[in-house]
């Protein structure tokens, strides 16, 4: 018996049009959990350094939380594993939604998609039934489009699709995977276009047992009752509510603008305030949100022309930052970035990069031939270019990185904010901030928000405000983090030691969040949120528990996430990641601090119990992973 | 006066995240939780995304017979059928019905033994798009048909009473049914 978990996995072969059942082996689910944890274990075993992005031998794996389809709440999502083509590392894109559940209830815990499909399919599981179809019909179809043709010609309202735009079709690097209201990024469309497959449709009616029944109802009522109880959460996190808009107020005047350039320090003010809460008032119909999750902080707008679309986080900025433009701009482009398909993190700053390139004159005239005046029309006329690859869209269409060196005529320069060849939040800063300095640098998210959370991002102001804090504060691990918190000054710099504390608690509640299907906006981000928010590394191992079976304590949670960080790491280092590829952007500080900057990796690496070239090695004795030192060594790595 | 049960919704107030579908489903679940299937729910979401519209509708009453018509409605300038917020389990549709079976669903209420102090969808609701209240109204207490006899009602109206009484009768004296010797 199987808890939690199907059990199953469904490998689809596109070359040979083969579909297989496989059971999995329920060792695997106590080493690595489920969803990101053993996705990444078959990325391992099975998609060897060699293989590069778009070979047929490279995998997508959908891999479901291990809490999907239970009552758990907030368990909804899954997580999808590749090699991404920008990078050459591994990608794992998470999404929420109602895909992974309605995944497990159709039986499977995984699709593995290997090969290239000769011609334009999807695949459409209905239970046991799993065909893979003629998508000829949708090539060149939007998000939108795409979702409702497939669920009319399958007759399946309650269908779910997870699908890929134009710009995954033409296996441009910025693509994600869309299922409408949620979205895997981080090129995982491109390699899903690169397979020929246009959509995943899924439709459920199997049951999910779980090991502790009533045990769990009633952890999972109570949750909920909870959640009623605090009327302040409802559309935490949305955009249109307005503690939000404060917030976000931060990103606009702390962030850079353009291509990561400058900052506008008293951008927000009144009559900012005004436009946005006059755009929302005008855009936004509704909100909506995932299975199983009272959240709802997504919001649903409607901009004229453009198709309906979800729009959530730092999606919000990304246009209307790289364009200097407004918000009405930025709710417009993010609607038709959406439906080609796009990732609306990574692809403004591609086109605001092209744009410097295009002023500095080494983007010419002949490039850019047909290309309007203004910046809107700009921004639009690029875009379109890249989902289609035409001209310098099909240059643009390889990321920033790439495409920089692809330019060359000193392009090289202006891609001054990657990290390991993809585009990273436009943040530059005036000190060395330790923790993020090694958030930035080591882990491989890239785009820091993926990772950040558990640890409040700034310190309250004074003492007694800490302490107030840490006296509620039932998320944090252990007292030594409470301790740096209070002793951590405006201004300050905490501890190298702390930092990598931090850095590394941060880091392993989202490995937890997401090998368990957990939204980390109910897990690892409610850390810096503090007040006893449902999933921390205390109450999470009983849910664990409760559902599996397995026993499961603080410790063994730890470690499991550790060990699928050590994998992870293990994966991306057998593909070439080194320790010199882990810096941040030359102009990312106006002071470097080298020798802080060396000793900051030093002691994270120790920490970890990598080598000093950030290679795991004490780290595989710690965790159990031998095969992946015989390896290591084999390949004279080690 | 007779009590009478009610189940608010506000459709306002839901966000369509089909908590309620879920909990329904482990609860009813025999035995109790011991599954998770939104398809074996007595309640389900009609979710329409792009305009943010949610209907939770209840399972109600079985019917064999469809609709001699289909009518739409259109709410705020689209087109709905009004199948999507109609509570029959029927044959033109697969709500409500088991999945395995196909045998239809209906709401109780979770009616229980001790009672609940709500019905279960309501407890998760987490933002009150489901409230519960009883009020008390005029009229005799209705006495509910036991499972039995529900059970011999449906008999009844597909063989016919005399065929019912018929077997009823051969089994009661020991004869074979099916491949089964049973003594009633």
């Amino acid at each position: 018996m199987r808890f939690a978990e199907t059990g199953v996995n469904l490998e689809i072969d596109l070359t040979r049009g083969s579909i297989e059942k496989e059971e999995t082996d329920p060792k695997l689910t106590e080493l690595y959990l489920g969803g990101h944890g053993t996705n990444t274990k078959l990325l391992w075993d099975r998609v060897p350094p060699e293989v590069a992005p778009f070979s047929p031998d490279n995998l997508l794996i959908f891999g479901t939380g291990l809490l999907c389809g239970t009552p758990v709440p907030a368990a909804n999502r899954t997580t999808v594993s590749t090699i991404s083509p920008p990078t050459y590392l591994s990608a794992y894109p998470v999404m929420g939604g109602f895909w992974g559940p309605e995944l497990k209830y159709a039986g499977y815990d995984k699709v593995i998609i290997r090969g290239k499909s000769p011609t334009w399919v999807y695949l459409w599981i209905n239970n046991n039934k799993v065909e893979i179809r003629d998508a000829s019909h949708l090539v060149g179809k939007g998000v939108r489009d795409t979702i409702e043709l497939i669920k009319q010609e399958l007759k399946q309202d309650r269908a779910q699709v997870a699908c890929i735009g134009p710009a995954g079709e033409n296996r441009v690097v910025m693509s994600s995977i869309e299922t409408g209201k949620a979205s895997a990024s981080k090129g995982a469309g491109a390699i899903m276009g690169d397979k020929r497959l246009k959509a995943i449709a899924v439709r459920g009616t199997k049951d999910i047992v779980v090991a502790r029944p009533a045990e769990l109802f009633d952890y999972c009522t109570k949750m909920m009752n909870r959640w009623r109880e605090r009327p302040e959460y409802r559309g935490r996190f949305s955009l249109s509510k307005g503690d939000v808009e404060e917030y976000e107020s931060f990103h606009l005047n702390n962030f850079a603008w353009g291509n990561a350039r400058e900052r506008i320090r008293d951008y927000w003010n009144d009559e900012r305030r005004k436009e946005w809460r006059e755009a929302f008032q005008k855009y936004v119909s509704g909100r909506v949100g995932c299975y199983n999750c009272p959240s709802a902080c997504v919001d649903v707008i409607n901009y004229p022309g453009v198709p309906t679309y979800f729009l959530k986080c730092w999606s919000v900025h990304g246009y209307w930052m790289a364009s200097k433009l407004d918000i009405d701009f930025e709710l417009k482009m993010c609607g038709i970035s959406h439906d080609y398909g796009l990732d609306s993190w990574s692809t403004p700053l591609v086109i605001a990069f092209a744009l410097e390139l295009y002023d500095a004159g080494i983007l010419t005239d002949r490039d850019m031939a047909g290309m309007p005046a203004d910046t809107a029309g700009r921004f639009e006329w690029i875009l379109d270019r890249i989902v289609r690859r035409e001209g310098i869209g099909d240059v643009l269409a390889n990321g920033t990185y790439w495409a920089a060196r692809e330019i060359g005529k000193g392009a090289e320069v202006y891609d001054h904010n990657s990290i390991k060849r993809l585009e990273q939040h436009p943040i530059k800063l005036g000190m060395l901030n330790y923790t993020y300095y090694l958030m930035w640098t080591t882990n491989e998210k890239a785009a820091i928000t993926q990772i950040e959370g558990s640890y409040p991002q700034m310190p309250r102001p004074t003492r007694e405000d800490r302490e107030q804090f840490v006296r509620n504060w039932a998320e944090a691990p252990n007292e030594r983090l409470k301790q740096h918190y209070l002793d951590w000054e405006l201004r300050g710099h905490e501890t190298v030691e702390a930092a990598c504390e931090i850095t590394d608690w941060n880091e392993t509640m989202r490995y937890v969040d997401d090998a368990l299907g957990l939204c980390s906006y109910w897990g690892g981000f409610g850390g810096q949120i503090g007040q006893r928010q449902p999933y921390h590394i205390h109450s999470i191992p009983k849910v664990v528990s409760l559902a599996t079976g397995m026993a499961m304590d603080e410790a063994e949670l730890w470690r499991i996430a550790h060990r699928n960080r050590t994998l992870l790491r293990a994966v991306n280092v057998r593909r070439g990641l080194r320790r010199a590829d882990e810096q941040v952007p030359e102009d990312h500080y106006k002071h470097r601090d080298p020798a802080m900057e060396t000793k900051l990796l030093d002691e994270y690496y120790r920490f970890k119990g990598w080598n000093n070239d950030g290679i795991p090695d004490r780290a595989l004795d710690e965790y159990g992973l031998d095969q992946v030192r015989e390896d290591l060594k084999r390949r004279g790595i080690l | 006066m007779r009590t009478i049960k009610r189940i608010k919704i506000d459709i306002d107030k839901c966000v369509g995240c089909r908590a309620c579908e879920q909990a329904c489903s482990s609860f009813h679940a025999v035995p109790g939780y011991s599954s998770n299937n939104p398809d074996r729910a007595r309640i389900r979401v009609y979710r329409d995304e792009p305009r943010s519209m949610y209907v939770p509708v209840f399972a109600g009453n079985h019917t064999q017979a469809e609709c001699n018509g289909r009518n739409t409605y259109t709410i705020g300038g689209k087109e709905y059928s009004e199948c999507l917020f109609c509570r029959a389990s029927c044959s033109s549709r697969d709500w409500f019905k088991e999945p395995d079976s196909g045998l239809p669903l209906k709401c109780d209420m979770c009616e229980t033994d001790p009672p609940l102090a709500t019905p279960t969808c309501v407890q998760w609701c987490p933002n009150d798009a489901l409230t519960y209240e009883e009020v008390q109204e005029e009229g005799e207490e209705e006495e509910k048909p036991g499972e039995m006899e529900t059970g011999l009602e449906e008999l009844i109206r597909k063989y016919g009473l005399k065929a019912v009484i018929g077997t009823v009768a051969r089994m009661s004296k020991g004869e074979t049914v099916g491949r089964e010797k049973r003594t009633i």
